[in-house]
């Protein structure tokens, strides 16, 4: 972990009204890393996302992106700076196509959004590059069908490739595989194994399923209350009496 | 050719294609088809409401923005050629220059409206809109000196788009089809056409607002248009990919004002005549609304239609009923409901009815009927496509 962290935050920390459900949390993210983020269910791991992302201002405390102060910046903004993010919960463009939900994120990328004069099917890197990334997701047979009419699995796969659609440098994976079934689900872990491979990228992610947790990691936090209370390598946090008691000691529901 | 006139947007319903060819062949010809001041005013009305229920769909439709000062930009480009034509001259430069002051201060209008959504909600959004326009009218009563207030401006237009201007020396013949289908004598339907500024004045305007209909085609079939409707499906996560929907929202409400001013000016040079009740009126915003919903949100098309039918039936459903009538006369009940005194009661039940049967107006139920008959044909074929969903469940 030599090199320079992509993601920082400092004393991240957001209250709704009295509630704070990111409390203080310093951590630091590192390139060709992923590092999952688990903790009980109302614990702010969705919540801290919001925040990197952009999605909810910080009530106090600093984001970094590359040596960056990005705490004020607006979503769209993040987004053009290499944070990228799927939901936890399914959150597409439903009337669309399932094709057109991903040039949409495509265009965006190239910045072609305020093109007004020009066919948007004409824009045939746009569509290559759409369906190339369906591909990834096993979509592509799918790519004229509206997003609202796929099975759950499919969106949440669609979800995925909004994500990678934006070639960001920070992936953000929030319970990529929530409700998938279980012949669904390596599409997705295979995909995320193939951008940790990558070596470059920084990866986040949510996840429930502990075995998926421990075989992908290179590194885990643990939040409760929307503290960090651990942080390190797999097995030791999961061994460790905190993930045991907070964690693991109320998850089996949760992790079935 | 044709595919890069209508960007690529079909009406992917052959019923609907052949209504909107109906619509545009008529109108085309219009001078030539049907003869007399009504159906002059008729058909003008027509074109300019295409244009301007359109601009209204590409916020209502297109990007799910409500808004209630839409005839407020109609009125601000009516006015604005009105006062023109009034104070400075009766030649061009003064049309070219309310044309410009028009879509100037819409463009700024719409600028501050769009930038004011940044700050509030949809609902709040709407209700200023609601207030701003309302003020706006009241403004225009109360300017009398400017505005010409209640009396509104009537004004000269340039010698050719005058009824006294004569482009060709003999008259052209002309068709009255409705004269003909209700008569049948081909004879007395045939009618001269006498080629003045009337017909000038409706073939500038046909043109302008042909162009104009096909530039909001592209512009909504562009990268640009896909952004909006991915505001309208979901706003936050258009934000989350990447766009500022603010920015988005802001150039579409001023293309939209834009476009509405263009077909206010339009309209008043047409009528040489501009008022409060024809421009800026809460019942002109209602019915813009009615053939929004009626046509079908979110297709453009269906400005076509919706503009289309309700005008004709806000025009001739009187003149319809009374022949209706004189055919029942005797008949008890019939006789008493199906009276030209009670036209506003049927239109009534016109918009019900439309409203109840296409629920997505009238061409998004011609697209969905259209595409249910495509799936029922390859289900039949192979069985391949209806297998489809299912397989992918596994
Ligand atoms: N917008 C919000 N307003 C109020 N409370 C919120 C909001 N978002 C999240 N919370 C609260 O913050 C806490 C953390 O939620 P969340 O981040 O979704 O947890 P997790 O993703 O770890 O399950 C919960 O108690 C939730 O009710
Ligand atoms: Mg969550």
């Amino acid at each position: 972990m030599s090199a320079p962290p992509v993601l920082e935050t400092e004393d991240l920390t957001i209250r709704f009204g009295g509630h704070v459900a990111v409390d203080r949390v310093s951590c630091k993210f590192y390139p060709g890393t992923l590092t999952s983020i688990v903790g009980p269910n109302g614990a702010g791991k969705t919540t801290y996302f919001n925040l990197i992302s952009g999605q909810l201002p910080a009530t106090s405390g600093t984001i970094r992106l590359f040596g960056e102060d990005i705490t004020r910046l607006k979503a769209p903004a993040r987004t053009h700076r290499g944070i990228g993010r799927a939901f936890q919960l399914t959150n597409l463009f439903p009337a669309l196509s399932v094709l057109e939900n991903v040039r949409l994120t495509v265009a965006s990328r190239l910045r072609r959004g305020f093109d007004m004069f020009s066919m948007a099917d004409r824009h045939r890197d746009v569509t290559e590059r759409a369906m190339h990334y369906l591909e990834r997701v096993a979509l592509d047979k799918k790519a004229d069908v509206a997003a609202a009419a796929l099975p759950h699995g499919d969106q949440r796969k669609l979800e995925v490739a909004l994500l990678l659609a934006l070639e960001p440098e920070v992936f953000m994976f929030d319970e990529p595989t929530a409700g998938m079934s279980v012949d669904e689900v390596p599409v997705i872990l295979d995909l995320i194994q193939e951008i940790r491979k990558q070596q470059d990228k920084t990866i986040l992610l949510v996840e429930h399923k502990m075995d998926v947790v421990r075989s992908l990691s290179d590194r885990i936090i643990v939040l409760v209350n929307g503290r960090l209370v651990a942080d390190g390598a797999p097995a030791e946090v999961i061994a460790s009496p905190v993930v045991q008691e907070a964690y693991l000691g109320v998850a089996p529901a949760a992790a079935e | 050719m044709l595919d890069a006139l209508l960007s690529g947007d079909y009406p992917r319903s052959r019923a609907l294609s052949a209504l909107l060819l109906l619509i545009f062949v008529s109108l085309a010809f219009a001078p030539f088809l049907f003869p007399g001041t009504v159906a002059y005013q008729t058909y003008s009305k027509i074109c300019v409401f295409i244009v301007l229920v359109a601009s209204y769909d590409i916020l209502l439709g297109y990007t799910s923005i409500v808004s209630f000062a839409h005839t407020m930009f109609f009125g601000i480009g009516a006015y604005a050629v009105a006062i023109a034509l009034r104070d400075v001259g009766t030649g061009w430069d003064a049309v070219l220059l309310g044309t410009g002051v028009g879509l100037v201060i819409s463009l700024l209008a719409g600028l501050a409206m769009g930038l004011l959504s940044l700050r509030v909600r949809a609902i709040f959004f709407a209700l200023v809109t609601l207030a701003v326009a309302s003020g706006f009218l009241i403004l225009t009563f109360k300017l009398y000196t400017f505005t010409g207030g209640d009396d509104g401006i009537r004004f000269s237009v340039p010698r050719e788009l005058r009824p006294s201007f004569k482009l060709l020396e003999s008259d052209l013949t002309g068709f009255d089809v409705i004269g003909f289908l209700t008569t049948g004598s081909l004879q007395d339907a045939l009618f001269k056409v006498s080629v003045n500024g009337r017909v000038v004045m409706y073939y500038l305007l046909f043109v302008i607002c042909t162009l104009l209909f096909l530039l909001m085609l592209r512009v909504m079939n562009s990268p640009f248009g896909r952004v909006c409707q991915a505001i309208r499906e979901n706003e936050f996560r258009a934000e989350a990919i990447g766009y500022r929907t603010v920015y988005f929202r802001t150039v579409n409400v001023c293309l939209a004002a834009c476009i509405a001013s263009l077909a206010g000016s339009l309209m008043a040079l047409a009528t040489r005549y501009a008022h409060p009740e024809t421009f800026l009126s809460f019942g002109v915003m209602v019915n813009i609304l009615l053939m929004t919903v009626i046509g079908g949100m979110g297709t453009l098309y269906g400005a076509v239609v919706g503009a289309s039918l309700f005008l004709l039936a806000e025009t001739y459903l009187q003149n319809g009923l009374g022949w209706v009538h004189a055919r029942v006369e005797g008949i008890p009940l019939l006789a008493d409901v199906l009276t030209p005194e009670r036209w506003l009661m049927w239109l009534g039940i016109l918009f019900v009815l439309s409203i109840y049967f296409f629920p997505k107006g009238i061409v998004g139920q011609l697209r969905v009927w259209a595409q249910a008959r495509r799936a029922r044909r390859s289900a039949g074929g192979d069985g391949e496509t209806a297998a489809a969903p299912t397989l992918g469940r596994r």
